[in-house]
């Protein structure tokens, strides 16, 4: 039998202590950025916040070549659980985004603006990952479909990411690049710690969703055991695997 | 695009800690959000074993009653198989 719930409170309390690290970080330790000054400190929660939904995103297409691979319903379980995360991350990056475009240049939304854009894709992109699993009652099917929808998604993010990295004219500051980037060391300290923090509240909540549906599970498999297959009323019908 | 970022200079502090405090509460709000709905599951969950429970204990406690009211010897005795001594006795 897996248990989820192996870990969980470790987990937890490394999450807790980075997050109010990166607070104390954000608010206390990193300076007021010279151009954009106190407003910059949005970046702290949004780009962490973006940068593990997309992580999640693909980690998402990962585990659903494990359940093609295997055929096993719980790697279905892991992707359907991955993605619904990051949807919920991505969900927080768009409206702290949001925030800070309001501050930062003046407009909610720039819709010539390649990287909100294409993010915004994504987003929506994998919003329709539930209500695709909603819509296929036979629960082999839709394990199997939306594995596959998982997998080709998941590995438009990357290209997508790529694409827009290439793309000319934006407004949107690249800060974080793979020759160093432009962040003084005390900013880049104080990114690192929030990521770190938002990428492990991601793994926590994973792994506590992850538990709550294993205990929901076998709660109905005893309870099919109880009463016995004639008087066992299945569930209603579910985009969550079964 | 250039434009618009010439154009908009930092905000003052008073002005900015508005969007920052924003930007914050969104992000603490979603996972207050995620764990009331959690809590919501948990607690189905926990009435869903409760229940069972009560069936299972419902089920034992008549299963004692039947034991208890049933005679002693009441039972059928058989003939047991080629080669085996003793008889049994059938519930």
């Amino acid at each position: 039998m897996i248990t989820h719930g192996r870990g969980l409170r470790s987990l937890s309390l490394a999450t807790v202590v980075f997050i109010t690290l990166a607070l104390a970080l954000v608010f206390f330790y990193a300076p007021l950025d010279a151009d954009q000054g106190f407003v910059q400190k949005i970046f702290y929660i949004h780009v962490p916040l973006s940068i593990v939904s997309l992580c999640g995103f693909i980690l998402g297409g990962v585990m659903a070549i494990g359940h093609l691979r295997t055929g096993e319903r719980k790697w279905d379980m892991r992707a359907y659980v991955a993605i619904h995360m990051a949807l919920i991350f991505s969900v927080g990056a768009l409206i702290t985004g949001s925030i800070w475009a309001k501050a930062s240049w003046g407009h909610w939304w720039v819709w010539n603006e390649p990287t909100l854009v294409s993010f915004l894709i994504v987003v929506l992109m994998f919003a329709t990952y539930q209500p695709l699993r909603f819509s296929i009652e036979d629960p082999e099917r839709q394990a199997r479909y939306a594995s596959v929808f998982a997998i080709v998604a998941g590995a438009f993010v990357p290209l997508n990411f790529i694409a827009v990295r290439l793309a000319q004219g934006l407004v949107h500051p690249r800060v974080l690049t793979f020759s160093g980037g432009q962040l003084p060391g005390s900013m880049r300290l104080t990114f690192t710690i929030a990521l770190i923090g938002v990428a492990l509240l991601y793994m926590t909540l994973w792994k506590y969703e992850m538990a709550a549906k294993n205990a929901r599970r076998q709660t109905r498999a005893l309870r099919r055991l109880i009463l016995g297959e004639d008087e066992f009323r299945p569930s209603r019908r579910s985009a969550a695997p079964s | 695009m250039s434009l618009i970022l010439a154009a908009t200079p930092a905000l003052p502090l008073h002005t900015a800690g508005k969007y920052v405090a924003a930007a914050y509460i969104v992000f603490v709000l979603l996972l207050l959000v995620y764990v009331a709905i959690m809590a919501l599951r948990l607690g189905r969950t926990e009435r869903e074993l409760a229940e069972l429970t009560r069936d299972v204990r419902a089920d034992q406690q008549a299963g004692a009653h039947e034991r208890e009211a049933e005679p002693v010897g009441a039972g059928r005795l058989t003939r047991p198989p080629e080669g085996e001594p003793g008889w049994r006795a059938e519930a």
